[in-house]
């Protein structure tokens, strides 16, 4: 493939997704904006640790501290940069500017973090491996609380109000584009290769830990955005959005959807979140109807809404689209 | 002197639990691998229970050894059969799917066991249950003995509760290491197809091992509660995963790995937040474990079993 | 095909919830829900809407409870009295989970779809903060009952037009205690310990160990623990021996309860004092008698014979039939602040509501008379209370 042919494949999605976001941005109500705000985050959050549990088959329940991280860097700038201008720019777009600049500093750092905790990936399976993401978390948390740099349990607040229904879908585009791309790639069948059997791949000369510590990094880096994304959405950074508790929700998106699907992360973040928000008129009763449909997805559909497979590859287009080749590499 | 023997009082009293809920992880970790994220609220329904049973009883009332024994071995007893019913519905038809699917449903038991306790009493039952969000206050067994020697203060609660854990640990290494079920339960977590090729009835090891793991968790909250005497939905939250640290830290699967895991945690808590920072305490536990673990990847005493290929 | 049966499965768990709620409901005393059936679809044109934002779930649910029962008890009254401009309330509380983006959402919800024509909440100030901005830009006026950090109500210098609050705030609380410390009690020493994790913990002990300090007095440790810790020897004994006078202990009566105990378990026999977070009949309950000797700040007493709190106490008693705690209280002032205003208002759109919220003066609530300053905080007098044989009583008013 030419360079042009390169850039104009991957530019593709956002060119089709930004006029259509501008016009839903147009119509909708303020009320379903924040809520498919939020459901949109959670679809950056599911796809981008879907990278890393569903994918490469690691088990990873810190998803949150990533956010935390990404969140935080993109807080302290837009509250420093709150009021200048660029030279040379109009106030608005002065803002969308320095909130790009946030973001992908934001990005920049979690998946520095995501370095510094991919690399005891190297030593540790499993459910240890869990436990270090999990302990990354709660240490994140700790430090935010202990430093008043950051606001300590109060957080942040009066952050400028920059995160729209078109950032948030940028977003989700550049996160499920990036996970597609990524599944079709040489690195992508090194990450399905590690979760089918880790052996079998290091002995076909995969370097298991080199794309171990890769797939964090990059699930780290989006999930700083995703949070980078919410604290712009409800104008404050508190490390309460970002507990152990948000990582699990996380996780159960992911498995709920299928372990490496990512048309189903999307669906089951979209479901679970559309479904929490339905589910707010019934107050207390919330959360135990959440509960029994969790039990009862598990129960009826064992591998996840979609499994290992993509939307596609169960709901034929009439189109005839080509079969994703990478679609059947599990049963 | 006096501060470190008090930190040393005070941090196995609480290591103690943290062992006992730790070897229901453990225990359940070795038969079926599943981290049973749910445990932290079968504890939770331990405590209830024994609330329940206690007010029924009228413990506040007219405190007696002979009511608390009452009240602690049916508290164990119901949270024995709520991890047998756990492990039926929302586990076992899923034993031969990928492990993680089970991990949601325990995190689907776990949303509704704390969930499910928040709602509002069902009106008309004579005991207020569900109990509601408020935190409920647990009537004293026994009047309440301190001493003090050297300055250090210890109770006859923190005696009872230590030397009770203790039991159950000996009585627990005892049944898993000496009994037939014990064997049995050791065969199934080394490989549970082969033990039921060798006629070992694995449902019913399975369902033993929840019951023995589920009953440690009430005995845990019952005499956590002595000295801690508040029960509320969430409680157990963070000492489930304190625990389940605990249980990770001795090597999972492991059971005197748990024991040693749930009173190094406790020691280690107990000196962090009382000779450093305590605001930190969360986050030094978790550096000490993943310290630990950089070092030995399977925890104190758990061992890689050789990868087949 | 499975993923039907699957569908109508989750639809079925969805509906048997839905029924359940609905019968719940119904016997609910303080709920006046004559328009169950329409809600939602009912436009606000009759019917004027409270948006209550609560932790109705999670680890803050009994607050969130607490506060809707005096919400709703105060509006079922504004209603038998004939409502406000001939209408009728009702109150729509959204659940948030204790999560400040929850709070967001269910605040916009509230704001654009249920047409609320005040918010009121939240317990704590993280999800307030969170709740803040949306009020302001849909200029819709909220009332905070409890949030008492001074960020609240500010949007970094300018104070937020459509926000206000019926307590007081933590840099007031915290000198109350201070100057009561060093001046009625006369400590020198004193240990904090906060709940790390609660930004209204923090808050008011970092104003406390400031105004101790500027008192003349020394804050020997400063120790922290996190909210459903159950265990706080480690801390307590590190306290022990600081030569301390007494403990700073600025949390939720869920905490403070069990911390009382263990302190006097490890032979501390100094007071403990604390703020609002301590009010609740649980409080006794749990600590039984160990927190005999120790103070705390309030925004009432139940003792004080006053009429309007008699009589507040003896409904929400009938209604509910428990004591109500402080945040019962404030919900309720809130909700009767709000309905004071709407009446004054010259009509019911936002900005005038505002207006008229922000010129209420002397209002006699039950937490006190409150005035709104320029800040929208209320400024009103501080009760310190004692604690004798479990029971607290009146000690000492502090003005501000």
């Amino acid at each position: 493939m030419r360079p042009v042919r390169i850039v104009l494949r991957s530019a593709l999605p956002f060119l089709v997704a930004l006029p259509l976001l501008f016009a839903l941005q147009g119509v909708i109500s303020p009320g379903w904006a924040i809520v498919l705000i939020s459901a949109g985050i959670n679809v950056i959050l599911a796809v981008s640790l879907n990278v890393v549990n569903g994918f490469t088959g690691q088990f990873s329940i810190g998803h949150a501290g990533f956010a935390a991280v990404g969140a935080y860097t993109a807080a302290k700038i837009t509250t420093a940069m709150h009021g200048l201008q660029i030279v040379g720019l109009s106030a608005g777009v002065s803002d969308q500017v320095v909130f790009l600049l946030a973001l992908l500093a934001g990005m920049v750092t979690a998946a520095l973090a995501g370095v510094l905790v991919g690399m005891p990936s190297l030593r540790l399976r499993g459910d240890y491996l869990a436990i270090v993401t999990l302990g990354f978390n709660e240490i994140i948390r700790v430090i935010i609380e202990n430093t008043p740099f950051l606001g300590q349990a109060t957080g942040i607040s009066g952050l400028p109000r920059l995160t729209t229904v078109v950032w948030v879908g940028m977003g989700a585009v550049a996160t499920i584009s990036m996970a597609r791309r990524l599944v079709g790639s040489t690195h992508g069948r090194a990450l399905l290769a590690i979760r089918e059997d880790e052996v079998a791949a290091e002995a076909m000369g995969v370097d298991t830990t080199g794309y171990k510590v890769r797939a964090f990094v990059i699930a780290s880096a989006f999930a700083g955005l995703a949070g980078g994304l919410l604290v712009h959405l409800i104008q404050l950074c508190t490390p309460r959005s970002f507990t152990f508790v948000k990582s699990i929700e996380v996780v159960v998106m992911v498995v709920l959807g299928g372990m490496g699907s990512v048309t189903g992360s999307v669906v089951a973040a979209l479901v679970l979140s559309f479904a929490l928000e339905g589910l707010r008129e019934v107050q207390q009763y919330r959360m135990v109807v959440y509960s029994l449909l969790l039990i009862v997805l598990m129960l009826t559909r064992p591998s996840g809404i979609f499994g290992t497979r993509e939307i596609w590859d169960i709901v034929k287009l009439p189109g005839g689209r080509r079969k994703a080749a990478g679609a059947e590499t599990s049963p | 002197m006096t501060e470190f023997l008090q930190h040393l009082v005070n941090g196995l009293s609480v290591g103690t639990i943290y062992a006992l809920i730790a070897l229901g992880y453990t225990m359940v970790y070795g038969v079926l691998k599943l981290i049973n994220f749910a445990h932290g609220d079968v504890y939770m329904v331990g405590a209830f229970s024994g609330f329940y049973l206690a007010n029924a009883m009228g413990v506040g009332g007219s405190p007696s050894l002979a009511k608390a024994l009452v009240v602690f071995v049916g508290s164990m007893i119901i949270c024995g059969i709520l991890g047998v019913l756990i492990e039926r519905f929302a586990y076992r038809p899923l034993r031969h799917r990928a492990r993680l699917t089970s991990l949601i449903t325990a995190i689907g038991v776990s949303f509704l066991l704390e969930y499910g306790f928040q709602l509002p009493s069902i009106p008309g039952l004579g005991i207020p249950f569900p109990p509601g969000p408020t935190p409920r206050f647990f009537p004293e067994p026994f009047t309440r003995v301190a001493w003090e020697p050297f300055g250090v203060y210890v109770s006859n609660y923190d005696v009872i509760s230590f030397f009770t854990a203790v039991g159950l640990m000996l009585l627990l290494q005892y049944i898993v290491y000496r009994t037939r079920f014990g064997t049995s339960m050791r065969a199934v977590s080394f490989d549970s197809q082969v033990a039921g090729l060798m006629g070992i009835n694995v449902n019913r090891v399975i369902a033993g091992t929840f019951a023995l793991g589920s009953a440690l968790a009430a005995a845990a909250a019952l005499l956590f509660a002595g000295s801690r005497p508040k029960v509320d939905p969430l409680m157990g939250l963070t000492l489930g995963i304190k625990a389940f640290v605990a249980a990770v830290f001795g090597g999972i699967g492991n059971v005197p790995g748990a024991m040693v895991g749930g009173l190094a945690l406790g020691l280690a808590e107990e000196y962090v937040s009382g000779y450093a920072l305590s605001s930190y305490r969360d986050g030094i536990a978790f550096a000490f474990l993943i310290i630990v673990l950089l070092v030995r990847p399977a925890g104190l005493f758990g061992s890689f079993r050789p990868e087949k290929v | 095909m499975r993923l039907t049966r699957t569908l109508a499965l989750m639809a079925a768990v969805v509906a048997v919830a839905a029924c359940q709620d609905k019968k719940q409901e119904a016997p609910a005393p303080a709920a006046p829900q004559a328009a169950a059936p329409a809600a939602g679809g009912a436009p606000a044109g009759d019917k004027l809407v409270f948006g209550h934002v609560a932790s109705m779930t999670g680890n803050e649910a009994t607050f969130g409870d607490s506060t809707d029962k005096g919400i709703k008890l105060a509006v079922d009254e504004a209603n038998k009295a004939g409502g406000v401009k001939g209408k009728q309330l009702t109150v729509k509380t959204l659940d948030d989970q204790g999560k400040p983006e929850e709070a967001a959402v269910a605040a916009t919800r509230l704001v654009t779809q249920d047409g609320a024509t005040v918010l009121l909440g939240e317990v704590a100030s993280s999800r307030s903060l969170a709740m803040a901005p949306i009020a302001d830009s849909n200029k819709v006026p909220m009332i905070t009952p409890t949030s008492t950090n001074p960020r609240v109500t500010k949007d970094g210098d300018k104070t937020r037009p459509y926000v206000f609050r019926v307590c007081f705030i933590d840099p007031f609380q915290g000198t109350v205690m201070a100057k009561f410390a060093r001046e009625n009690l006369k400590i020198n020493n004193v240990a904090v310990l906060r709940d790390v994790g609660n930004d209204y913990s923090v808050g008011l002990a970092n104003f406390f160990a400031a105004k101790f300090k500027d008192l003349g007095g020394t804050i020997v440790a400063d120790e922290s623990y996190k909210a459903g810790d159950q265990d706080f020897k480690a801390q307590l004994t590190a306290i022990k021996n600081k030569k301390i006078q007494a403990i700073y202990v600025p949390g939720y009566y869920t905490d403070v309860a069990l911390i009382a105990r263990q302190a006097r378990e490890l032979g501390i026999k100094v007071p403990l004092m604390g703020g609002d977070g301590w009010d609740s009949v649980k409080l006794y309950e749990i600590a039984k008698g160990a927190l005999d000797g120790s103070y705390f700040s309030n925004h009432y007493s139940s003792e004080d014979p006053s009429p309007v709190i008699q009589g507040f106490v003896k409904k929400y008693k009938e209604t509910y039939g428990s004591v109500p705690d402080a945040l019962a209280v404030l919900g309720y002032d809130a909700a009767n602040v709000a309905i004071d205003a709407m009446k004054r208002a010259k009509d019911l759109t936002g900005p005038s509501i505002r207006d008229a919220i922000e010129q209420t003066k002397g209002y006699q609530a039950v937490s006190g008379v409150i005035n709104l300053d320029q800040d929208h905080n209320a400024v009103k007098s501080a009760v310190v209370l004692a604690i004798k044989n479990n029971e607290a009583h009146f000690a000492a008013t502090v003005n501000p």
